[in-house]
C-alpha cells in the first residue's frame, strides 16, 4: 500500500494520471472489444449453450417436480395478501436469477480472466488506442450479454414446460440483463485481484453458494431467522428475486423501485472498485 | 527536439518502490530511421516502451509523439503506432484473417476498409496460404510475422517492437529481418529492442546502449565500435590458454578480457599477436574484427547478471 501511495503522489507531481480510482473514462471504443468477444463466442454459442441451461434446467425439474411434490402449493405474500402458488413456480422464478448471476459471474471470471491474464488479450487491445476502462466496460457488458442470452434459452423452455405464461415476463427479461449486469460488475471485482483459476472457487463457494441459499431462490425469506433475514434483504440476488417472482405470477412487484436502486447501486460501486483495481493491477 | 522528428523522449525517470528502473532517458527518432534500443535483461528496455505507450505513467521527464503528448494523447499517438510485444498476444480462437480484422476494429477502421488490406498484410507475412490457420497452428516465426502485419493494419508511421525475434530460429530471424528493412525503405520508422548484435547491427541506423535504466552510449553501430573499441580480436581458448594472462603476450594487446574459458585480446594490430600464438599450438585461435558484441560486452560487463 505505501508503494502504491508513493506511485500515485509521484506521479502527480509529474503531472500524470492521479489515481487508481479517478473516474471512469469511458467511450465508444469499447464495442469492437464487445464484438470481439461475440466473434468468439458465435463459434461456440451452441455447445456453450447447451452447457449453460442444462445445469439449471436439472435443478428445475428435480426440485421442481420431486420437491414440488413434496411441497405442493407454497404461499407467498401479493399485493392483496398471501397467494399459493405451486413450487415449480416459486423455484422457476428464484432460478432464473440464479442463472443470471452464475452466467455472468462465470463469464466475469473464468473467461475474463483467460483474456486478461493467460492469453495477455487485453495487452494486445492496449496497444491500439483502447484504454483499459473501455476493455474493463466490454467485459461487463458482455458477461451481461452472455448471462441475457442463457436467461432467455431458460425462459424459453420455461414457456414450453408451461411453468408461467405471464405476459408480464417481457418486462422481467430486462430486468434480468440488469441482474446480469450487476453480477458481472462484482465478478470483475474478483477477476482484477485474481491470481489464477483458483481463487474463483473461494468466490464461488463462499459468496455465490451462501447467497443462493439465503436468497428466497429455494424457500421464501420468510423461513428465515431475524437476524438472517436482515442480512438477505440486502443481497444483490433475494433484491432481484424480490423483483421477478411476482413477474412470474402476472404480478407487479412491491417496492419495485427500491429492489432496483439496490441493484443499481450494487453495479455502480462495484464497477468502480472493480476499474480501481483492474487499473492497479495494470499500474495504470 | 528537432522538427523533423516522430518521436521524442526527454529526461524520462521510472521508479518501481525504491528501484530506478529508467534513470534520465532521452532520446529521438527521426522519419525512416531504425532506432535500436540495446541492454541487459532488466536494463529497462520494456519499461521504456510501455511508458511510450502510456502503458506505464513516468515519474518524471516528457514523451512526445507526432506532434501529441504521452499519455495525455495516448489514444490519438497509438492510433498512428504499431506495436509488436515481447510475448504474442494474438488471439488463439481467431483465424490469421480474423486476428486482422478484429484487431483493425480497435482502431476504428471500417470492416470493408480493413478486408481490403488483409491479403496484402497476409502477403507481407507470408501466411496467404495460412489465412484461415489459427495462430495454434503456426511456427514461432509465423506468429511473429502475424503479429507484424497486425502492427501493421492501420498504416502506421512509427513501429514499437520489442524483442521481435526472440526464440526465432535462425530462417525465420532472416525473413524477419528481411520484412523490416523493406519497411524502412517503404519510409517507416522503428523502434526496436533487441538482444541480438547481429540484430542491431543489420537494421539500425542508430544504437542506444542502456544498463540500468542508464544511456550509456548512443550513436551508429560502426562509429560506437571505433569509439570504444580496437578495431580486432583475437580469441583464444584451450587448455592453458589462462597461462597467458601472466604471458608476455599480454603486452601485444591494448586490452584483454576473461570471459568463461576464452581470453579476447583487443588490437589494433593483430600480426604480431598472431605470430606469437605459433608458439602455442594447442591453443586454439579466432581473428575478428571487433563487433556490437564486443562493445555491447564492455559496456555492461562480462559477468552473468543474476537476473539474466
Amino acid at each position: 500500500m505505501k508503494n502504491v501511495a508513493a506511485y500515485a503522489h509521484s506521479t502527480r507531481a509529474a503531472g500524470q494520471n492521479p489515481s487508481a480510482w479517478r473516474a471512469p473514462e469511458l467511450s465508444l471504443r469499447f464495442w469492437p472489444v464487445f464484438l470481439r468477444n461475440l466473434l468468439v463466442w458465435r463459434k461456440l454459442a451452441i455447445p456453450s449453450l447447451v452447457g449453460n441451461i442444462a445445469e439449471p434446467l436439472m435443478w428445475l425439474v428435480a426440485f421442481g417436480y420431486g420437491m414440488g411434490a413434496l411441497v405442493g402449493q407454497i404461499t407467498v405474500p401479493g399485493p392483496a395478501g398471501p397467494v399459493q402458488v405451486p413450487y415449480i413456480l416459486f423455484l422457476a422464478s428464484g432460478s432464473i436469477c440464479m442463472s443470471a448471476m452464475q452466467a455472468a459471474s462465470f463469464e466475469a471470471l473464468y473467461s475474463a480472466f483467460s483474456r486478461m491474464h493467460v492469453q495477455k488479450t487485453w495487452d494486445g487491445i492496449m496497444n491500439a488506442p483502447v484504454g483499459l476502462d473501455d476493455i474493463v466496460l466490454a467485459e461487463m457488458l458482455w458477461a451481461a450479454f452472455k448471462s441475457l442470452f442463457t436467461v432467455t434459452a431458460i425462459l424459453g423452455v420455461m414457456l414450453a414446460l408451461n411453468i408461467s405464461h405471464s405476459p408480464k415476463l417481457l418486462v422481467a427479461w430486462p430486468i434480468l440483463l440488469g441482474v446480469g449486469i450487476t453480477f458481472s460488475c462484482i465478478a470483475l471485482i474478483f477477476n482484477a485481484l485474481a491470481k489464477g483459476y483458483d481463487f474463483f472457487t473461494y468466490y464461488f463457494t463462499l459468496f455465490l453458494t451462501p447467497m443462493m441459499f439465503l436468497s428466497g431462490v429455494f424457500f421464501p425469506l420468510e423461513q428465515l431467522p431475524l437476524a438472517v433475514r436482515v442480512v438477505a434483504d440486502w443481497l444483490p440476488l433475494s433484491n432481484a428475486v424480490l423483483l421477478v417472482r411476482p413477474l412470474f405470477m402476472d404480478q407487479w412487484p412491491a417496492d419495485a423501485l427500491r429492489h432496483a436502486a439496490v441493484l443499481a447501486a450494487y453495479a455502480v460501486v462495484s464497477f468502480w472498485i472493480a476499474l480501481a483495481l483492474t487499473r492497479r493491477r495494470f499500474r495504470l | 527536439m528537432h522538427d523533423t522528428d516522430l518521436f521524442t523522449v526527454s529526461h524520462l525517470h521510472k521508479r518501481f518502490g525504491d528501484a530506478t528502473v529508467v534513470n534520465d532517458l532521452s532520446f529521438s527518432i527521426g522519419p525512416g530511421e531504425c532506432l535500436g534500443v540495446i541492454g541487459p535483461n532488466g536494463a529497462g528496455k520494456t519499461t521504456t516502451i510501455r511508458m511510450c505507450l502510456g502503458l506505464c505513467a513516468p515519474d518524471g521527464g516528457s514523451i512526445h509523439a507526432l506532434g501529441l503528448e504521452m499519455p495525455r494523447d495516448a489514444r490519438a499517438i497509438k492510433a498512428q503506432l504499431g506495436v509488436v510485444s515481447q510475448m504474442d498476444t494474438l488471439d488463439p480462437d481467431f483465424s490469421c484473417a480474423e486476428n486482422l480484422l478484429v484487431y483493425g476494429r480497435y482502431f476504428g477502421m471500417k470492416d470493408a476498409q480493413i478486408r481490403a488490406r488483409i491479403p496484402e498484410l497476409l502477403e507481407f507475412a507470408s501466411l496467404t496460404s495460412k489465412a484461415n490457420a489459427k495462430p495454434g497452428e503456426l511456427s514461432g516465426g509465423m506468429k511473429r510475422r502475424l503479429s507484424l502485419a497486425r502492427a501493421l493494419v492501420n498504416d502506421p508511421r512509427l513501429l514499437l517492437l520489442d524483442e521481435p525475434t526472440t526464440g526465432l530460429d535462425p530462417q525465420a530471424r532472416h525473413l524477419m529481418w528481411e520484412r523490416l528493412q523493406l519497411l524502412l525503405q517503404q519510409g517507416k520508422s522503428i523502434l526496436l529492442t533487441t538482444h541480438f548484435m547481429d540484430e542491431a547491427e543489420r537494421l539500425c541506423n542508430r544504437l542506444l546502449v542502456l544498463d540500468h535504466g542508464r544511456k550509456i552510449a548512443e550513436g551508429r553501430p560502426r562509429d560506437l565500435i571505433r569509439e570504444h573499441l580496437e578495431p580486432d580480436v583475437v580469441e583464444v581458448y584451450g587448455v592453458g590458454a589462462m597461462a597467458l594472462l601472466e604471458s608476455p603476450l599480454r603486452a601485444l594487446a591494448a586490452r584483454v578480457e576473461v570471459s568463461g574459458e576464452t581470453v579476447f585480446f583487443y588490437t589494433a594490430n593483430a600480426a604480431g599477436l598472431l605470430q606469437a600464438l605459433h608458439a602455442y599450438p594447442q591453443l586454439r585461435t579466432l581473428h575478428r574484427p571487433a563487433n556490437l558484441e564486443d562493445l555491447f560486452l564492455k559496456l555492461t560487463g562480462r559477468q552473468i547478471r543474476e537476473e539474466a
